[in-house]
């Protein structure tokens, strides 16, 4: 008995390890490990053997059968990992051929500026106001203290509608009616994006279309040196944190002082370059206290209330951060342009 | 504003500063010094020289060989000059002169005769062309008699001057003047003013016996000064004084009219010489203009008047427009004998509309318009009659005769430090008050931190406290005012909902795979009429037009973004950009009057544009091409981002084509388009199949939801049925998506269509829709019985409304 067992181990694992496929090597187990098999035959015929011979020829049986799965089992997982391995090959693919494009779009550069500016100062608790394109005379001018006839009136040559009515030449109406609707009696911290018209020829550096972003802060002891404050944060967060600013005096009808902010040119470092025209300085805004007579007009009492204002060309800002050389690239909307500032 | 240093050094000492360092602290204390020139940086070895002879070129007609002495020698040079002549005092350039331009002179050959240098004309020298005197532009330059030969030309004329550019803000017309400038320059520098010398010799006569002087209205002309100067003799200005013109930017004519624009220079005082004879009536009356009266001006125009111009007048016709040009009947010629000088004060406004409406500017107009210094007027007048008299022999009759009304006294303005510190943010003490105002020469009384401040005249712009703080700040030095933070209460800073939205939206798009534009809102009146959408079509609205535009193609605002967007892809394609997707969130302009009196409704709308392929992956060759499907998606995602739901009906909309555009509605209000553009239009902006979307925007976020309720998750499952219908090919699927919704009761959830067949195995003129209709209840487990009985329904619906057979 013991030697046929042994011979039957033999034979079955040499077996096992002639299968070269999943369905022979089942043949085998069925064979050997099966109901019909020899060594179920062999435990059946247990019966005849001495009860001394019993438990040793049935721990022999228990472990030659073990033998032999644990070589199929073996098997099997040689021989799986192997189908796999194939299948695996047949799957290959050429991973260098281009990639299933996403098509994404854009925003366009001066949304891009807007939002930046926008988030700066929301950053420091300001709002966001619109206003109407076509505008009053009264919000445009008179309320900005540019009564009728004022020579800084040429400044800006407007498109009319009618005899009271233009196409906004700047921001700043947003500012006297967003005076109004805080009541003279509330302060102010708001900023107000938008599109401005003027009599332009459209040529590398004008446009008849532009965007400005103007803010107001209007509150009980403002002093000039909050603007101060508050233009050099916005530069550094704009444009790098070791920029400087300065400030130099000019004149805008709605504020006084007035003044031109300039800050250190970002291609020279401020030593002086061709974009700066050699003085390391860039303008970027035009600033002032809120003059006395707009608060008055707006229903702020100036002896109670000051302010500071501030506005930029957002063109402007997009041309010098980005280096773009000509400002017609904003409206024609050449798809080459605007999806250099983005991803596509 | 060009202000010559070599002239303003009269004025102010500025010896011990660079013009750069002179431009930079100008600008820096508020005027902007926008250029620093040299005259002619490059001119050395230029000379004045003597024309000893003059002959004709032997080889060439139009050269002349000139002997040219320049002091130590005789120099042969060739020049071409038609107005070169022996006895004349040149400017002869030596070999090895430099002149501006790069231009080396050498010893040349020309024509097989040597030359020795060139004789230069003023525009050779470096001088603007259209500075320089008429008589000498077509040739060279010749110098006075009394020129010493072989002086260096830089200096005679004035070429190693730095003119410094200002550019100067409406408010600061004081400093349209070199006086003015000099003022500003003494405060800055911490210098004194001198002033220039203004008294004369008069001769016997009277100016008062000569011409009289009536001004209709003194509001308009407050003051009228004549003065009268006799036996003048008209020839060139001294050359310094032309020099002077020149770097200023004024073209020299002759003595007289040189002499006024020289003291409207220093004293920013306009002057006008009358040839007193020419007057003839021998009495100036100032008058308003009759309308449809004519005048001719110096510049040769005939000008008819619209009725509100100041006009000067000899009692019978006009004989200058006040403030802006003198007449041509008037004018003084080469042989004018007295000279009638006006130093006048017109209303600011009035030569404003007049130069405005005449569109004519001048130097005086420039300097009237924005107001002049009441207290420089008769002094500008003497100042020109001494020159008069020493540069054109004349004699000043006795008296100026005069209408005066004129206010000359000076505001008061009333500061205190505290109001300045708290205003700027600054530490300024009582003295460095009163030092600054000292520097401006501003008068003052001072009682410890209060000051009451006499304002010159010549600085009519101040007048507030305001205007007295920026004085103070910009001497002070903006740079020494600290940085501090607004101490006011702190707010929140946060887009509003509206805000937000726009920003999701665009994100949204460009996710989506869209470009976004920003194009004019001006366009041509014929794009105002296309491509309007359905929703604004029906509020019979009119487009903004611009009064006076300056192109037909920026007319009108317009009403839709779409003509806009279809031309940047037209533009695009046209540069072979030809898979292109654009959108833009923008306002459109729509007024309810054809002759607008109110501000239109300005409405934002987010319209798209689409062209070519939507989808490719060529080596798999994957094209997929843009089709409606593609843009419909689009709008329903933008419906999603505000939870919204759109309803899309087949509609006939101008522009668009009839079988590919729906009109987009939500809660049965129309509120946009999607479609193909019609061919023609494709065509003719050479465009092949574009789709475009255009939606009332400001409405549909008017529609969002700020805090949407709720919804449970289902922890029930759901059921779902599948219904293949074969339908006539005419039916529309959103229809029956429709019925089925509304026919199969509350617990259906959602009804998807799955697959459209239409051809083989298909009765011609049908077509098969499948839908999966899902049920589900949030509550509980739905029954087979509750199912069924929907679907039966369902199917009821469908056939009878849509004449449907269930697909076998």
């Amino acid at each position: 008995m013991r030697e046929k067992l042994e011979a039957l181990q033999a034979e079955a694992i040499e077996k096992v390890q002639q299968a070269d496929n999943l369905q022979s090597l089942q043949d085998v187990r069925v064979a050997y490990l099966g109901k019909k098999g020899p060594i179920t035959e062999v435990l059946r015929g247990m019966g005849k053997l001495s009860p001394e011979e019993r438990p040793v020829i049935g721990e022999l049986a228990n472990k030659v059968r073990e033998a032999i799965a644990t070589a199929l089992d073996n098997k099997k997982s040689l021989l799986e990992e192997a189908a796999l391995n194939e299948q695996l090959q047949k799957e290959a693919i050429d991973v260098t051929l281009p990639g299933r494009p996403v098509k994404t779009g854009g925003p366009h550069l001066l949304t891009s500026i807007i939002e930046e500016v926008e988030d700066l100062f929301l950053g420091m608790g300001f709002e966001i106001k619109e206003g109407p394109e076509v505008e009053t005379d009264y919000f445009n001018f008179e309320a900005l203290n540019l009564p009728q006839d004022h020579p800084a009136r040429d400044m800006q040559d407007s498109f009319y509608v009618t005899d009271h009515l233009l196409l906004r030449t700047q921001t700043s109406p947003v500012q006297a009616r967003t005076m109004r609707e805080y009541d003279g009696n509330k302060a102010i911290k708001m900023i107000c994006p938008g599109i401005v018209y003027r009599r332009d020829t459209d040529d590398a550096t004008h446009s008849h279309q532009f965007t400005q972003i103007e803010g107001l802060l209007v509150d009980k002891h403002v002093r000039m040196s909050d603007l101060k404050g508050v233009l050099l944060e916005f530069s550094r967060k704009l444009f790098g944190s070791d920029r400087e600013i300065r400030l130099r005096p000019s004149f805008f009808p709605f504020t006084e002082p007035s003044v031109e902010v300039d800050v250190t040119c970002k291609v020279c470092d401020g030593k002086g370059c061709n974009v700066c025209k050699h003085t390391g300085w860039i303008e970027i805004l035009g600033a002032g206290m809120v003059h006395s007579n707009v608060l008055r007009m707006s229903g702020y009492d100036p002896e109670e209330y000051s302010g500071f204002a501030f506005g930029m060309g957002v063109e402007r800002i997009a041309m010098l951060k980005y280096g773009v050389d000509d400002i017609r690239h904003f409206y024609t909307n050449d798809v080459r342009f605007l999806s250099q500032y983005h991803k596509a | 504003m060009y202000v010559s240093l070599n002239w303003l050094k009269q004025y102010v000492d500025i010896d011990n500063i660079s013009p750069e360092d002179l431009a930079e602290k100008i600008t820096r204390s508020g005027i902007e010094v926008e250029s620093i020139e040299r005259v002619a940086p490059e001119s050395t070895n230029v000379f004045v020289g003597y024309v000893e002879s003059c002959e004709q070129h032997p080889n060439a007609d139009k050269l002349n060989l000139c002997q040219i002495n320049v002091g130590t020698e005789t120099y042969q040079i060739i020049c071409g000059a038609p107005n070169i002549a022996q006895g004349q005092k040149i400017a002869a350039a030596l070999p090895g002169a430099r002149l501006p331009g790069g231009v080396k002179i050498k010893k040349a050959k020309l024509r097989g005769v040597e030359s020795h240098g060139m004789v230069c004309s003023l525009q050779e020298l470096g001088i603007d062309e259209k500075f320089v005197p008429k008589d000498v532009a077509d040739g060279i330059f010749v110098f006075p008699e009394d020129t010493e030969v072989g002086t260096p030309v830089a200096e005679l004329l004035n070429l190693d001057d730095v003119i410094l550019e200002l550019g100067l803000t409406p408010n600061r017309a004081d400093a349209m003047s070199m006086l003015g400038v000099a003022y500003e320059v003494a405060a800055i520098l911490d210098k004194e003013v001198k002033q220039p010398e203004e008294s004369y010799q008069t001769s016997d006569s009277k100016a008062a016996d000569l011409v009289s002087v009536k001004v209709e209205d003194g509001e308009l002309n407050p003051y009228y000064g004549a003065f009268v100067i006799e036996d003048v003799t008209i020839g060139a200005s001294p050359l310094w004084m032309r020099n002077y013109l020149m770097a200023a930017g004024i073209r020299p004519i002759n003595n007289v009219v040189d002499i006024t624009n020289y003291a409207l220079l220093v004293y920013g005082q306009p002057l006008h010489a009358f040839d007193y004879d020419k007057v003839a009536t021998k009495e100036i009356v100032v008058r308003t203009a009759k309308q449809g009266e004519r005048i001719q001006t110096l510049d040769d125009q005939e000008r008819t008047l619209k009725g509100d111009e100041i006009v000067i007048t000899n009692g019978t016709e006009p004989i200058a427009l006040a403030g802006v040009m003198g007449g041509a009947n008037s004018e003084v010629s080469d042989d004018t004998k007295t000279i009638l000088l006006e130093a006048a004060y017109f209303d600011a406004r009035a030569i404003r509309r007049s130069s405005k409406h005449h569109n004519l500017r001048s130097e005086a107009s420039a300097r009237y318009e924005k107001g002049i210094d009441p207290n420089r007027v008769k002094r500008a007048g003497a100042y020109a009659a001494r020159l008069l008299a020493e540069y054109a022999d004349g004699k000043i009759a006795q008296g100026v005769v005069e209408f005066d009304e004129l206010d000359r006294k000076e505001k008061q303005v009333k500061i205190d430090t505290a109001s300045v510190n708290n205003r700027l943010g600054t530490t300024i003490s009582d003295e460095e008050i009163a030092s600054i105002l000292t520097r401006l020469q501003f008068g003052f009384e001072q009682d410890n931190s209060e000051f009451i401040v006499s304002v010159p005249t010549r600085r009519g712009d101040i007048s507030l406290f305001e205007d007295m703080l920026e004085e103070i700040a910009r001497i002070y030095g903006y740079d020494n005012i600290p940085y501090t933070l607004p101490q006011g209460e702190a707010f929140a800073g946060k887009l509003t909902t509206k805000q937000y939205l726009k920003r999701q939206l665009k994100q949204y798009l460009q996710g989506a795979g869209l470009m976004e534009t920003i194009t004019y809102s001006l366009t041509s009146k014929a794009r105002t009429e296309m491509l309007v959408s359905p929703d604004v079509k029906e509020q019979a609205v009119y487009p903004v037009a611009l009064k006076m535009p300056m192109s037909e193609e920026h007319s009108h605002l317009r009403l839709s973004i779409i003509p806009e967007l279809v031309d940047t892809l037209s533009y695009n394609v046209a540069r072979k950009q030809e898979n292109l997707g654009y959108f833009e969130f923008g306002r459109v302009f729509l007024s309810k009057e054809e002759q607008i009196t109110e501000q239109p409704n300005e409405t934002a709308r987010l319209a798209g544009a689409l062209t070519g392929t939507w989808m490719e992956q060529p080596w798999q060759q994957e094209k997929k091409p843009v089709d409606f499907y593609v843009a419909k998606g689009i709008v329903e995602g933008i419906f999603a981002q505000l939870d919204l739901e759109p309803v899309f009906q087949q509609a006939q909309v101008d522009g668009y084509h009839p079988g590919r555009t729906a009109t987009v509605s939500h809660n049965d209000r129309v509120v946009g388009v999607v479609g193909q553009l019609h061919p023609t239009v494709q065509k003719a902006f050479d465009l092949k199949e574009t789709y475009v979307f255009d939606l009332d925007i400001a409405y549909l976020i008017d529609q969002y939801e700020e805090v949407p309720s709720f919804r449970t998750i289902p922890r029930h499952p759901s059921v779902t049925r599948d219904i293949a219908l074969v339908v006539s090919e005419a039916v529309h699927a959103g229809d029956i998506q429709r019925t089925i919704r509304e026919s199969g009761g509350n617990l259906v959830q959602q009804v998807q269509i799955f697959d459209v067949y239409q051809g083989e195995h298909m009765e011609a003129g049908k077509k098969s829709i499948a839908f999966t209709v899902l049920y589900q209840d949030p509550t509980r487990t739905l029954t087979d019985e509750e199912v069924e009985a929907s679907y039966n329904s369902i199917i009821e619906n469908v056939k009878t409304k849509h004449d449907a057979e269930l697909r076998s």
